[in-house]
């Protein structure tokens, strides 16, 4: 199948601001091919992003656009998604932005049912401001806060997501490039919080410092620790050991925030 | 027909004012004492097909009214101390983004938690400069229950006007007094709309100063599609570090408000008693009544005195204040904090007259007697 991404572009917005290898292009492309596959309008549809590398990306996108602040891109498209709920509000951003600084937002976007759909880039790391350790950094590893090793242990964000409530969670990583289109366009799909979780490199300031060689190598990690869902359910714990599930993880139909609301305001007038 | 009249509270005045201005979604937090304004609107907004939200945290508010408002809304948030520091951020993201949006802040002792139940007015420079970087900022401090009601519509006018953050500050005491208060009928107050684009949907550019220093803003959802940013940018929208598009928006953003012509619009004073005034007595706010009732005493001692009452506390009456300065021997600035307008009033009077603060921050208002006791040592 082939994909219209000339017409989901800006104009004249390229060459983007990611180094060569980073997986947030990935993501783009993948963005890109979804909102192609859901047959969306430009007029109707806002993407909405954080602070970071990963939160560069509306820019490059020809729809409502909106770049918000460090960790708050939940909460400005919950504003955006209650003042037109027709609208198809796609939040997207890193794993700093989405779980650190603004995991308050972001569980509590997931609590309501909001129909939104978050594409949160997991790249283990704040690529933006040169590496420092993120709540998705592993345990041991290398950045430039942690200079002997990360004490710290990980958010596992899609578990986060299903305990704080969102009726979508679904992952997959920058190597399964053509499961990222397909996952994020069953979650705009999908009436409620959809959350997808790409886990992508960031080359530059995590691959350096923690002896990967090459991108090539960051994407071979990438490709043998993602097990789908059906696999994993005939594997044993020990087998699992390491292993990131991918593939849609929950979905359950729920009441959706703006269809709850909209049952408050008919109260509130009488109905 | 007789109009609509009522007893009511600071805050739910803030609210209706609020519905009357055609506020269609508060984003907000809970906090002693503005915690009525959302009270209100939680019953009053769904009857009128708006939205109420109690977010997460304040931070979270302010995030929510901007995005609503870039959605087509007319948004507000209410909150107080600790809320309005949590809200600093975002209100210099309406501010570069040029978002109009409303702020309440009905103010508490402070700093930190303080004084939750007490009234302060400790808030007035942070409404300033309590966001980063430079910033044109409109503040509104109304003194009854009528004004919170009108003001708050005239907030709203201003932020859709100036295409930018209002905040209005009223104190405790204003906040949870009752007052009659006469409603406005539907038409009878002017009410501002943002300015819509004209241009074709393809040459839209969202801070396009060809119209002027507000540039049309369109809503996401319409025929134009635009991209928001909380970065410096071009006239597009989109980011840029070019020195001549960097300091020419930031100097726009602040001539639309300080300019001389549009800040004269946007400036809003009482002024009782003050043509023969030998003292002025600069008061806003709740310490406004204490105030008049002081100029009231004092003239029957035969002491002129004056009452001057900013209504639009920022931008800062400069001309006025400097005019006074030079008629009047003194200028007495009560307020409850340790002395922060004050510093307004010195700055713009340069010593032409006399410049004494009456402060107190124990959470009891200042009454009448300690405005006439430094009224008469200064003269
Ligand atoms: C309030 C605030 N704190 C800190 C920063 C600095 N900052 C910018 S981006 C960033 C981290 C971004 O990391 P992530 O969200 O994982 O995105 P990535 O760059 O890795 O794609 C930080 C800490 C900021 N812009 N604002
Ligand atoms: S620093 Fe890392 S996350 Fe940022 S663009 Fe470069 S590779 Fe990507
Ligand atoms: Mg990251």
């Amino acid at each position: 199948m082939s994909y219209d991404y000339d017409k989901w572009l800006r104009p004249g917005k390229l060459p983007h601001i990611w180094c060569p290898g980073c997986g947030h292009g990935i993501v783009m492309k993948g963005l890109i091919r979804a909102l192609d596959i859901c047959g969306l309008e430009k007029k109707n549809t806002a993407i909405v992003s954080g602070i970071g590398c990963a939160s560069r990306l509306p820019g490059y996108i020809d729809a409502n656009t909106l770049h918000t602040a460090h960790g708050r891109a939940a909460a400005f498209a919950t504003g955006v998604k209650m003042a037109k709920p027709e609208m198809t509000v796609i939040c997207c951003g890193g794993d700093g932005d989405g779980t650190a600084i603004g995991g308050n937002h972001f569980i509590h976007a997931c609590r309501r049912n909001i129909d939104m759909t978050y594409v949160l880039m997991n790249n283990h790391i704040y690529g933006m401001t040169g590496g420092q350790f993120s709540p998705c950094t592993p345990t041991g590893a290398k950045a430039s806060t942690t200079p002997y090793g990360n004490p710290d242990p990980i958010f596992d964000i899609s578990k986060l997501a299903i305990g704080a409530g969102a009726t979508f969670v679904a992952r997959t990583t920058a190597f399964h490039a053509t499961q990222i289109d397909k996952l994020i366009a069953e979650g705009i799909k999908h009436k409620g919080m959809a959350i997808i979780e790409v886990v992508d490199d960031c080359p530059t300031t995590y691959g350096r410092r923690n002896k990967f060689r090459s991108v090539i190598d960051m994407m071979k990690v990438l490709k043998e620790t993602a097990v789908p869902v059906a696999a994993a359910a005939k594997m044993t714990a020990d087998q699992l050991e390491g292993k990131i599930l991918t593939g849609v993880l929950y979905k359950e139909d729920k009441p959706e925030y703006c269809e709850q609301y909209a049952k408050v305001i008919a109260k509130a007038q009488g109905a | 027909m007789a109009k609509k009249v009522a007893l009511i509270q600071g805050n739910t005045a803030c609210a209706l004012g609020a519905v009357y201005a055609g506020c269609n979604f508060f984003g907000g937090y809970p906090i002693t004492p503005s915690t009525e304004v959302a009270e209100v609107l939680s019953e009053e907004l769904p009857k009128v097909g708006g939205k109420f939200m109690q977010m997460e945290d304040e931070i979270a508010a302010m995030a929510s009214i901007i995005g609503a408002s870039l959605a087509g809304a007319k948004a507000l948030t209410a909150t107080s101390g600790p809320g309005v520091s949590l809200k600093q951020e975002l209100i210099g993201y309406a501010c570069i983004a040029e978002v109009p949006c409303v702020i309440i802040n009905v103010m508490r002792g402070g700093p930190s938690t303080g004084m939750p139940t007490g009234p302060g007015q400790s808030d007035v420079q942070q409404a300033k400069w309590g966001t980063h970087g430079d910033h044109a900022t409109i503040a509104l401090v109304p003194a009854s229950i009528q004004e919170i009601f009108t003001e708050t519509v005239r907030a709203f006018n201003l932020a859709e006007k100036y295409r930018m953050p209002v905040q209005v500050l009223f104190d405790e005491i204003v906040g949870h007094m009752r007052e009659p208060i006469t409603f406005p009928e539907p038409g009878e107050l002017e009410i501002i709309n943002r300015t819509a684009p004209t241009v074709a949907p393809k040459d839209y550019k969202p801070y396009d100063t060809s119209f002027g220093d507000v540039p049309p803003l369109a809503a996401f959802g319409s025929e134009y599609r635009f991209h928001v940013t909380g970065l410096n940018k071009a006239q597009d929208g989109f980011p840029t570090t070019k020195a001549e598009y960097v300091d020419a928006e930031e100097r726009r953003q602040v001539r639309k408000v300080e300019s001389p012509e549009n800040a004269a619009a946007i400036e809003s004073n009482e002024e009782y008693l003050c043509d023969d005034a030998e003292v002025v007595v600069f008061a806003y706010g709740s310490t406004s009544r204490s105030a008049r009732y002081a100029v009231n005493e004092l003239r029957k001692e035969g002491i002129k005195a004056g009452l001057f009452r900013p209504i639009t506390l920022w931008p800062f009456p400069e001309k006025r204040i400097s005019a006074l300065g030079k008629q009047a021997k003194a200028i007495v600035v009560p307020e409850m904090n340790l002395g922060q307008m004050i510093l307004e009033v010195e700055r713009v009077t340069k010593g032409t007259c006399a410049v004494a603060g009456v402060n107190r921050v124990d959470g009891d208002p200042l009454n009448p007697g300690e405005i006439m006791k430094k009224v008469k040592e200064v003269m």
